[in-house]
């Protein structure tokens, strides 16, 4: 029994040690997840993804989410009406918030959170000072110029392993047209 | 018990392949708002019909269902300010169209204000959809 027992503690420590997912900046830290949280919603999926990558939530605070997810300011969505019926506009915010980066424990909105001022609300991620700061030493050419990635706002060109996992290391990114970036 | 599963199974592995066409349904619902006879060639029409572009728009080309849905409807459109790649609206080559009515109502929506700066009427849209049908 008593060695039942060990075995599935051993079990227990091997699968969450063999979760590389954990990261941490010393040894005494609280520790945080890699990445943000790849949270998915079939609604946030169907209704957003069709024309954009689905952002994770934890990419913006709740408030941007919130702001952004206004049935008023989705008529005028960058340009693009991206008007939504009421239950899934509410369903969708509802589960942006939820999963928002303000209290999350995941490595990218956490620092995400600590480059914003209290008082700023960002719509767009590409505005966020830390999101800036990660790609400023990129070339234009590489992005804006580059006909395969267009914009900064799509992530999932470069950022390989984004999408399925919301990892976004410098050793997943692979730049179409370019290569790997380091 | 085992065929309480075996329907289970079958009915989730049998939605996926039925996505069927539901334009009848739709023009039925725009009946019932009071539109009526409607005609692919007013569809057509709608549909090519170009419109001025908004002042404000970051682009001042005229815009049209054809614009981002391109000339051919049995070939994949592009979003003519995003890229996003359209898939190809006529039902000989893709026959997941028109087979689910939010989304439907969702970028007709959208779309309508987009081209034309209002929502669309049942009329036009039942007339847009009789077009589409034959494509």
């Amino acid at each position: 029994m008593t060695l039942m027992f060990m075995g599935y503690f051993l079990m227990v420590c091997v699968v969450f040690s063999s979760q590389t997912a954990f990261a941490s900046d010393s040894f005494f830290s609280i520790p945080r997840l890699k990445g943000v949280e790849s949270v998915f919603n079939s609604n946030y999926q169907s209704s957003c993804g069709e024309c954009h990558f689905a952002y994770f939530p934890g990419l913006l605070p709740g408030r941007s989410w919130k702001k952004l997810m206004q049935a008023k300011a989705l008529e005028d969505h960058f340009g693009e009406d991206a008007e939504l019926e009421e239950p899934d506009r509410l369903e969708i915010l509802n589960f942006l918030t939820r999963h928002a980066a303000d209290d999350s424990h995941y490595k990218r909105s956490i620092k995400i959170i600590r480059s914003l001022k209290a008082d700023s609300t960002p719509l767009r991620i590409t505005q966020v000072p830390y999101i800036q700061r990660k790609h400023s030493e990129i070339p234009v050419r590489l992005i804006k110029g580059n006909k395969k990635v267009r914009s900064l706002s799509n992530c999932t060109k470069c950022h390989t392993q984004a999408k399925e996992k919301g990892i976004f290391d410098d050793d997943t990114v692979f730049i179409p047209g370019h290569g790997a970036w380091d | 018990m085992r065929t309480l599963w075996a329907a289970v199974l079958i009915l989730g592995f049998a939605s996926p392949a039925m996505a069927e066409n539901i334009i009848p349904e739709m023009l039925k619902t725009y009946e019932a708002a009071g539109a009526s006879h409607f005609d692919a060639k007013a569809g057509s029409a709608l549909w090519h019909k170009k419109y001025a572009a908004p002042e404000n728009a970051e682009s001042p080309k005229p815009r049209s269902c054809q614009a981002c849905h391109g000339v051919d409807l049995t070939k994949w459109g592009a979003h003519i300010r995003t890229g996003k790649e359209i898939e190809p609206m006529a039902l000989s080559v893709n026959p997941k169209r028109f087979s689910e009515a939010k989304k439907m109502r969702k970028w007709f929506r959208r779309n309508c204000k987009w081209v034309m700066g209002r929502v669309c009427t049942a009329q036009e849209k039942g007339d847009i959809l009789t077009y589409l049908q034959q494509q």
